[in-house]
This record gives structure tokens, sequence and C-alpha cells, in this order.
């Protein structure tokens, strides 16, 4: 019995935590609630049997704990207040069916990602109130104290509670900047697990893993194109993971990944997923992101890949969202379609704007491109520059092997 | 619940938004039932700002702080969550301008009546 209480647990846990939030209005109730349901049905499950529709029964069941708490708690508060509490509560008409129990999820979500909330909370509210990580394993995967990230929930919840923040998904002239707070905080987690991924620890919870989960959760919830199109970029980019480095945690670039390595389950899915987002005509930079990832995983090598097509999926992407670090990378593309000496010449202009001059892939491209022109004093700066910019441990030992390589 | 839009402007800058607008704006809000109060201020040149340190009253001209935008009107408003709050606040006028800050009213009355009602209940 208890590992069926475990089982419908994993299963059904946060659905039914959604719920409660949505029925008790408050993520602390809600989680006291959730655990006395549980408790209950440890209790009374192994008597009675495990009933026919066990999401429903712990529904009901954390609503009843939450009432009773609520009159028990009822001594210290104003009477009126805590009457028209319990009827609201006793009020809600039976157990929904299973579309409202999905709504329930969604609301949650939105909750999380309320733009009033910083984004560093939206990332941490999220991890814990819907995937349900522990505080502790949010702390350890963005390297941070676990009270600093304890205390950055308990701001948030907080806020949600005294501002009121609602429990309710946008309404639709609302939604797309809604959703883009949404994809976001997503695509955070998905790229600190990226990130990571290279790293030397192991006691990480995966990220990207649980960003993909999420990323399929709200595009089951609500197939708006551009959650499908970041979907299919998550995955796409994640078919490539055990590509992407050596045994020795060293860093292998795109043109020179084993292509056998790529996860071809996870290209499929994302290919179809950009198919269906492009498809709709109102997809955005996640699908066209999507798209370039896509060209590069039907390539059968870095030769064999349709380099124009990725210039003009980088033009369309410019035009939506203007950025110098997209600009970059279509300096990367427009190198391999017309040679390194047009890509160059793209890099040392936008290299001479200012804006990228701490960013290390900027110089590290412009590198990379007077390398192949046989350019070696440039290059030698310009790998320089990168390593001393880089972070992460795999990138800056890159960028070292490559000026290494230039001095010999 | 009452939210306090506070209305920020700088108002060193040439001013765009119209009286007119602020006017219409104020009179619909008004007739939908959510607008509980609102004033425009004077320029922050008027300001005086009081303080009491050790029961002794002194008097300075101009804000507290020197900021960007200086407080130029207020609506205190009633919505039923920070969504249609933010909703209210974003077509208020001067939100094109300058910004809005949305903060809920901490219910203090509402909150001491009934640790008083407590009291007599225990």
């Amino acid at each position: 019995m208890r590992a069926t209480v475990a089982a419908i647990y994993r299963a059904e846990s946060r659905r039914v935590f959604a719920t409660l939030v949505r029925l008790l209005g408050d993520l602390d109730l809600a989680e006291e609630a959730l655990h006395d349901a549980f408790r209950a049905a440890l209790e009374q499950w192994p008597r009675d049997g495990v009933p026919t529709n066990p999401r429903a029964w712990l529904v009901s069941a954390g609503r009843f704990k939450a009432i009773d708490g609520i009159r028990r708690r009822a001594r210290f508060v104003a009477i009126e207040h805590v009457a028209e509490q319990v009827d609201a509560l006793a009020d809600e008409t039976a157990e929904r069916d299973d579309e409202g129990i999905e709504d329930d999820r969604l609301r949650l979500i939105f909750t999380c990602c309320h733009p009033a909330l910083s984004p560093d909370a939206q990332v941490a509210l999220t991890l814990r109130e819907v995937c349900d990580l522990t505080t502790e394993e949010i702390a350890r995967a963005f390297l941070s104290a676990a009270p600093t990230l304890a205390q950055r929930i308990v701001r948030a919840k907080a806020k949600i509670r005294d501002a009121r923040i609602p429990y309710q998904v946008p309404t639709p002239d609302e939604l797309p900047q809604r959703l883009d707070s949404v994809l976001r905080v997503i695509y955070l987690v998905f790229n600190e697990g990226y990130m990571a991924s290279a790293g030397e620890s192991l006691t990480r919870i995966d990220l990207s893993g649980e960003a993909i989960r999420l990323g399929r959760l709200l595009v089951e919830l609500l197939p708006e194109p551009e959650a499908m199109g970041l979907l299919a970029l998550m995955l796409l980019q994640e078919s490539r993971r055990a590509a992407r480095t050596t045994e020795t945690g060293d860093l292998v670039l795109l043109n020179d990944q084993d292509r056998s390595l790529w996860n071809r389950d996870q290209i499929a899915a994302g290919l179809a997923l950009v198919e269906r987002a492009l498809a709709s005509r109102r997809f955005g930079s996640y699908t066209l992101q999507a798209a370039i990832a896509a060209v590069h995983a039907d390539a059968p090598s870095a030769d064999a890949t349709d380099w124009a097509e990725i210039v003009g999926l980088y033009d369309v992407l410019l035009r939506a969202t203007p950025s110098p670090i997209v600009e970059l990378n279509r300096a990367v593309a427009v190198a391999m379609r017309d040679g390194p000496a047009a890509g160059l010449a793209i890099v040392d202009e936008l290299l001479a704007r200012g804006n990228l001059d701490d960013y290390h892939l900027a110089h590290a491209t412009q590198a990379d491109l007077c390398r192949r022109l046989g350019k070696t004093v440039e290059a030698r700066a310009a790998y320089g520059r990168a390593a001393a910019l880089a972070q992460q441990g795999p990138e800056r030992r890159f960028l070292e092997r490559r000026l290494a390589e230039l001095e010999n | 619940m009452k939210y306090l839009c506070l209305v920020y402007l700088d108002e060193s800058a040439p001013q765009h938004v119209a009286d007119s607008d602020c006017l219409a704006y104020d009179a619909a809000i008004r007739a939908s039932g959510h607008c509980i109060a609102s004033e425009a201020l004077q320029p922050v040149r008027t300001a005086t700002t009081v303080r009491v340190r050790n029961g002794q009253v002194s008097v300075t001209d101009g804000p507290f702080a020197e900021t960007k935008e200086q407080l130029a009107g207020f609506y205190l408003i009633d919505a039923k969550d920070l969504d249609e709050a933010i909703a209210l606040a974003a077509r208020i006028p001067p939100a094109q301008e300058g910004s809005v800050e949305v903060r809920p009213i901490r219910p203090i009355r509402e909150i001491a009546s009934q640790s008083g009602a407590s009291v007599a209940h225990g």
C-alpha cells in the first residue's frame, strides 16, 4: 500500500497541489493540505481500499483538512472573515473534470512566472512549486546557498499573497506577453543545465531535463506556436549532448562533432514541433532558433549543411529580435557560406561597435576566422582576449588549447 | 483589494501627456467604480519635507531624495487582484511617459480591529 501511495504521489501530487492552490488561494496552505491529504490516504486506504478516483479523493481530503485548519485558527481571527473563507471553500462544487485540473497546473505556471516577481524568483518558484524540486536541489543546481534561495522563495510567496497575484490563465490580450515570461523562465532553466552539464559536479540535478519536461507540459496545456518552438529548440540542442564534450570534458564545436552520437529521437521530435510551429504562421524567435537548429540536425556533416538557408533564417530572426549576438551567429553562418573573409568583415565591424567587447564568443569567433585566414598574430591576440573573458572551465581550456597550437 | 497607483513623471522633460487625457481617464475609472480617490500633485519644487527627531520638528525644502522621476499624482483603486490593478494602471496616461508604481494597501485598520476582536473572543 505504501508503494501504491508513493506511486500515486509521484503521478498526481503536482496536479492535486495545483488544484488546492486554486481552491485555497495560497501556496503554503495548499502545501500543508497536500501533505495532510496524503497522510490521510496512508491511514484510510489500507482499511478502505484505494478510491476509484484517487486524485479527486485527495483534492477533497486536502480541502476538508484546510477548512478544519482554518476553523481551528478561527479562535484567533475575526469570525466573519473565517465564515466567509469556509463558505467559499465549501461552495466549490464537487471535483472538476480532468480538464479543469489541467487548467489548474497552467494557472500555477503563470503565477510562478508572473512578471511582477523578479526573474530569479520566477525561476526558483517554478522549480519549487511546479517541478517539486526541493530548495536544496535548486540551490545546488544554481550553485547558490540554500538559505539565500529559501529566502527568495519566501519573499516571492509573500508578494503573491500581499499584492494578490492571481492564480489564473491570462486573458487572450495579455497572453503573448505573459507567455514570453513563462518561456523565458523555462529557457533560463534549460541553459543553466546546458552549461552545467559540461561542468564538474555530478550532484547537480538535471536542469535541462526539468526544462524539457516543463516545456512538454506547457505544450500539452497550451499548444501555442512559440511554446512548441521553445520545446523544439531545447530538444534539438539536447540531442547533441553526447557529442558536445569529449570523455575528459573538453568542448567539441558543432562542426567537429561526431553526428552519429546525436540523439535521433530527440531530433525527430524537435523537427516535428518546428514544422507545426512554422505552419501556424504566428511563430517568433524561439521557433526561428529551433528552425536553425533543425537545419543543422538535418545535415549529415558541417560541409553538407545548407548554410544559405541558415543565413536566411538568421536574417528573419534579426528582423524579429535585433541583437548583436544574433548578428554574430549570422556572421559565423556567412563565413561558412561565403568563406572566412566575408564572416570576419562582419565580426570586425560588430566588435568595432563596442557592445560585444565583454562577450568571449565574439573574440573567439574573430580568432577562429583569423586562424582560418592564416592571420596568426591577430588570431593569437583574439584567442587571448577570449580566454581571459571565458567563465567556464571547458570553454577556457578549449581556447587555451587553440592558442597553444598557434604558438607552436 | 485596494491598491495605490503612484504616478511618476520626469518634470524636466517636455510634457506630452495632456491634462485633457488625464481628466478623461479619471472620469472613466471613476465611472467604472474602481477609483476610490485620485489627485494630481503640484510640481516637486512646491514640496516640503517634515521630520521629527528627538521631539524636534525639522522642515526642509524639497523631496526626501533626488530621483529622475517625481511623484506627480496618484489613484487609490479597488481591484480584484494584481492583474486587474496592472490593467487599470497601464491605462493611466502618464504611464506612457513616466511610470506607475502599484502598491497593495496594507489593511492596517482591519488588522487592528481583528486583533481587537480576538481579544474580545479569547
